[in-house]
């Protein structure tokens, strides 16, 4: 059954407001505007003490011994907490246990938490920290993951591949063959942090039974109290965890942060304790997105069809797995790109190293991929002498084509609509350089130009992602609903563990039960493990499975009520419709109240969504019907560049997406700006740079993200394809934006300055020509000439 | 207890002469007028200072005049950033400028060319065109005031002559009397820390020449050698400065270049520093002489 079965029974959309489809305005909109939004750094409980946490600073060491006598002897302690002091499971993770609470026999990234100290100030739990005696002795780290993915470095897991996976598909040998062209290449990408502005944060409380209770920013709370528990020792139900305020995730609170350490300091000293990474801990205290070597081969023919397409893509995991088993399986389904080809070779890697854990971030793997893929699509198209968005137009999948791993596309594949869209959006004027705001021009407030050296650019790119857990994954999302009578009108009150992050999907809750109970007032009730999971707010999944949760539980109320009040009336429930406060009749006479009908009583009901099943691929041949549904985003980015300092200004970025259905616009569009202007980041600016496995710039001083200066006009086309297994039809919408967003710029930008740029994010020196006049001619050498130390 | 550590005072003086004798006597206590730069060392657990001396009270610190007959702009410690933009475009249009690119409007809100002095970072955004407006810092102890010439303020990364019983009063900078300009590279559009800066004040009263560099060397530097040459290439134009040289340009460029001693670190290259100067230097004089040439044509 789908769940939109049963809304002929429900009023018409004219008479529902904020329903869905429109674009109703947050129920935290407000309170995070004026700044009494309660976010998880914010949560306060009386008598609280505050946890610290003590890092190694080295990447590599092995732990000879920790003394924390001196720490506990400071006045305002509580205590400090090493490995020795875990009460349950000495590791954890998503997907692994792999990863210490606190580090026990070796530190394997700079970071790795050693001990934690309560006390009653966060400055003495600082001092205290320092005043931690740890005896390490250092080790080389190993830091490359070209010799990690051999799987025979010492002192790495498994030699230091964490997996390698095989997707075959045809005969990429006798391919070759039927190609007229070959192009081949390497691309590089830095490492992208996902530097939410709310750092990880949190409140454990001690309770009388033995259990604690954690109020805590996260993206799946049962998973999270799942590895909570078994590290503090506790069966499930003396671990409560409730969703605090987010302040963005994007992958990086999929895994656990101050989760297990404030509760295991709130557990030993019997008082509630506050934890709050400072900016510079927080670039410290998430994984990354992983950094990517690709190499990528295509044939085509001379009529620029693709013949065959052969990757071979390493994602560097870093110290711990996290997600990278998987994150390097969804970068390798979509190494092809969106595109019809049947001979496919597909080699990913993920590695182990002594580099800062790399996890889930928006686009999981597939960010990667898309950038290598659509970077060598414009050198083939170079090479055909095609112009780029042709190349993309002749080989685009469509509904019916078979991927890579054997799947056929089903559901919209729009690919030509949304292309087609980008081609004949008019370009943006030349901008008059003299005449402009410095703002407008490369270098923009810093006044470095008036026009010298600049050079404009257009380049374009596609992306495809799966939406939904992939591979054979049981995913269920519960909500319950329940609807009482209060000043004689019905009040539905949704519940539903799906972390709110910022996306808007408590504002998506309150639409569907405005939609299917044509209720007005709908309550939103606190997010935490009571219920049955939700699953993560992750994989551009959590708006299809609440909202087939939500309007489920709807769908159940809505009957009960109908029945009781056919029992009412004498009538057969078939007949009756719910309108808001009023039951109706076939033609639409009001009949009875909702008041009247359940009186002091509540009706409510719980419901478990699934989407339809998958299965996982095989080890041999990457084979398998492995995704629940695909979606796919394309940009153009128009790009001023000054040639002669290397400087950027990103003019405009139009983008078309198919969405399924807009749940809610103003939400959708959102979504669809901020993952343009991620990709954007990671275009030109945004790289954690990492030398010998430590990070040399963990702070908003040198990890730069875009300002609203470096955010050009997004023009957009949202595109409503019905999604047929979906509630209400809609798709995923958070993560197609962030995968060609990068690409297109770093094709713009190599049309601009006709360098090759195989390494995203750009640095100004890589982008001065040659030919540039720069200082007399000579231009820069390359960075990577120079022994710079990336 | 706060960040400051169990035994900090925050000390308040009103007035001046309570400053700068709660200065002699905490000279461990830092002065603290804007806070942008001091507040993220703390925050960070960076700094611990044993106290605060806050300026942020004294009267007759945050205001600026035109002394000197008009020739010279006075600008007290607690003036902001913000207030340089709006009012002292005219007379100090190089360091009008470099105040845009400091950080956010918040930021320019708070942050002071006093504060930048005393933090005496290469990368702080007024420096350049302190240098190039051979500015002096107005400073004040128990034991007197005195004023030191920009040349010989900075004395390392992060060190200046200041002494650790004085206080900065004052920043004293000759009014523009030709054509100046500030440019400042970095990877971002707005808010961001120099990778480098150049500043350059095209002297007609004094028929002088003077440059800045920022963060292309361990303090902020003069480009000596191009100025010199440019002082002599305009002894005979500097009242019609006539067609800008492309040749002239590119000399002067690549002597301001030759001026800087930059390195390798998170933020560029030190040849990339080196390049970007000369281009700034070549477009900045291009710049100043189209000015100067439509000023003598108007």
């Amino acid at each position: 059954m789908t769940v939109t079965d049963t809304s002929t029974r429900v009023a018409t959309p004219s008479t529902v407001i904020d329903g869905v489809g429109a674009s109703a305005t947050r129920p935290d909109g407000v309170p995070k505007a004026d700044g009494s939004f309660v976010y998880s750094s914010d949560e306060y409980h009386d008598g609280s003490l505050w946890g610290v946490t003590l890092r190694s600073p080295h990447p590599r060491a092995r732990i000879l011994g920790i003394d924390t006598s001196r720490a506990e002897g400071l006045d305002g302690v509580r205590c400090v907490l090493t490995h020795r002091d875990v009460p349950g499971s000495a590791t954890y993770g998503m997907k692994i246990y792999d990863q210490p609470v606190l580090a026990f026999d070796e530190v394997r990234y700079q970071g790795e938490p050693v001990a934690v100290v309560a006390a009653t100030h966060p400055e003495i739990a600082r001092r205290a920290c320092e005043l931690v005696a740890v005896e390490y002795e250092e080790l080389v780290p190993n830091t490359d993951p070209e010799r990690s993915l051999t799987g025979t470095v010492e002192g790495l897991p498994g030699g230091g591949l964490a997996r390698h996976v095989r997707i075959r598909h045809g005969d990429v040998g006798a391919a070759r063959a039927r190609a007229d062209v070959v192009i081949e290449g390497r691309w590089e990408m830095g490492t992208q942090d996902p530097a939410f502005l709310g750092p990880e944060s949190g409140l454990a409380v001690p309770l009388g039974d033995g259990g604690v209770e954690l109020y805590v920013s996260c993206q799946n709370l049962h998973l999270d109290q799942q590895q909570v528990a078994d590290c503090l020792g506790l069966p499930l139900d003396k671990v409560r965890l409730v969703l605090s305020g987010v302040g963005g995730a994007f992958g990086g609170k999929e895994d656990l942060n101050v989760h297990i350490h404030a509760c295991m300091l709130a557990l030993r000293t019997g008082r509630p304790v506050r934890m709050v990474y400072s900016r510079e801990e927080s670039f410290f205290g998430h994984v990354h997105r992983h950094p990517a070597i690709a190499d990528i081969e295509l044939g085509a023919t001379r009529d620029g069809r693709l013949v065959f397409t052969k990757v071979r893509l390493v994602l560097d995991g870093g110290a711990y797995t996290s997600t990278s088993q998987v994150v390097i399986a969804n970068g390798c389904y979509f190494a092809a790109g969106a595109y019809h080809v049947v001979d496919v070779e597909i080699d990913g890697y993920a590695t182990y190293t002594n580099n800062p854990p790399c996890g889930a971030m928006r686009g999981f793997g597939a960010v990667q991929s898309c950038y290598a893929i659509e970077s060598a699509m414009d050198r083939l198209a170079a090479e055909l002498d095609l112009h780029p968005l042709e190349l993309r137009m002749r080989n685009a999948i469509g509904e019916g084509d078979v991927l890579p791993t054997g799947q056929p596309v089903d559901g919209p594949a729009p690919v030509q609509e949304i292309l087609s869209y980008l081609r004949d959006l008019p370009l943006p004027p030349d901008s008059d350089h003299f005449a402009a705001d410095m703002r407008a021009r490369p270098g923009g407030v810093g006044n470095v130009t008036r026009g010298e050296g600049i050079r404009r650019g257009v380049g374009y790119a596609l992306g495809m992602k799966a939406i939904g857990f992939s591979g054979g994954m049981d995913d269920t999302c519960t909500a319950r609903v329940t609807v009482w009578i209060r000043d004689g009108e019905p009040v539905a009150e949704v519940y539903c563990a799906g972390p709110e992050l910022g996306q808007g999907v408590v504002t998506l809750e309150a639409q569907i039960a405005r939609t299917e109970l044509g209720v007005r007032t709908v309550e939103l009730r606190d997010k935490d493990t009571d219920i049955a999971e939700s699953g993560a707010s992750s994989a551009s999944r959590q708006s299809w499975m609440t909202a087939g949760a939500v309007a489920g539980a709807c769908g159940l109320v809505r009957d009960e009520i109908l029945a009781r009040a056919a029992a009412v009336l004498g009538r057969f429930d078939g007949e009756l419709t719910l309108d808001g406060p009023e039951i109706r009749g076939r033609d639409g006479r009001p009949l009875v109240s909702v008041a009247d009908v359940l009186g002091p009583e509540s009706v409510s009901h719980a419901f478990t969504y699934r989407h339809r099943p998958t299965e996982p691929v095989d080890d041999e041949r990457g084979q398998g019907n492995a995704h629940v549904a695909f979606a796919y985003a394309a940009h153009r980015a128009v790009v001023d560049v000054d040639v002669e300092l290397g400087l950027v200004r990103v003019v405009e970025m139009a983008t078309a997406q198919d969405v399924g259905k807009a749940m809610n616009p103003v939400a959708v569009e959102g979504q669809i700006e901020g993952g343009t202007v991620q990709g954007l980041g990671l275009a030109v600016m945004e790289e954690l740079q990492i030398t010998d496995g430590r990070i040399r710039n963990p702070s908003f001083t040198d990890y730069l993200i875009p300002t609203m200066l470096d955010v050009p006009p997004m023009p957009m086309k949202i595109f409503e394809f019905p999604h047929p297994d979906a509630p209400y039809g809609l798709n995923g919408v958070g993560e197609p934006p962030n995968l060609s967003s990068t690409p297109a710029i770093l094709n713009a930008l190599r049309q601009a300055t006709g360098l090759e740029l195989p390494r995203a994010p750009v640095r100004p020196a890589d982008l001065i020509s040659p030919t540039a006049p720069g200082d007399g001619g000579a231009g820069l050498a390359r960075a990577d000439q120079q022994g710079d130390p990336r | 207890m706060d960040n400051l550590g169990r035994d900090s005072a925050v000390l308040r003086p009103s007035s001046w002469r309570g400053a700068v004798l709660l200065r002699s006597e905490y000279p461990d206590a830092s002065p603290i007028c804007g806070g942008t730069d001091l507040m993220v060392d703390i925050n960070f657990a960076r700094a611990r200072p044993s106290g605060l001396l806050d300026l942020t009270s004294v009267q007759g610190i945050d205001s600026w005049e035109l002394t000197d007959g008009g020739r010279t702009v006075r600008i007290g410690a607690g003036v902001s950033f913000t207030t340089i933009i709006e009012k002292l475009s005219g007379v100090c249009p190089a360091l009008a400028q470099a105040a845009r690119t400091v950080g956010s409007p918040q930021i320019r809100n708070r942050g002071t060319v006093a504060g930048n002095l005393a933090t005496a970072s290469p990368a702080g955004d007024s420096h350049p065109v302190l240098m190039a407006c051979w500015a002096r810092v107005e400073v004040e102890s128990v034991r007197g005031p005195r004023l030191i010439d920009i040349d010989d303020f900075f004395v390392g990364p992060k060190r200046s002559a200041l002494a650790p019983d004085e206080l900065i009063r004052a920043v004293l900078i000759p009014a523009a009397t030709g054509a100046q300009q500030f440019a400042k590279v970095g990877p971002r559009n707005a808010m961001v820390i120099a990778t480098t800066s150049f500043a350059l004040n095209l002297d007609v009263a004094g028929r002088r020449v003077g440059t800045g560099i920022g963060s292309a060397g361990p303090t902020p530097l003069r480009a000596r050698a191009a100025e010199q040459m440019l002082e002599e290439a305009m002894a005979d134009r500097w009242d019609e400065p006539g067609t800008v040289d492309e040749s002239l340009a590119r000399r002067f460029g690549a002597l301001v270049a030759e001026a800087a001693s930059p390195i390798d670190d998170v933020r560029g290259s030190a040849e990339y520093r080196r390049h970007a100067l000369a281009v700034l230097g070549r477009r900045c004089l291009t710049w100043a002489l189209a000015d100067l040439s439509r000023e003598a044509a108007a």
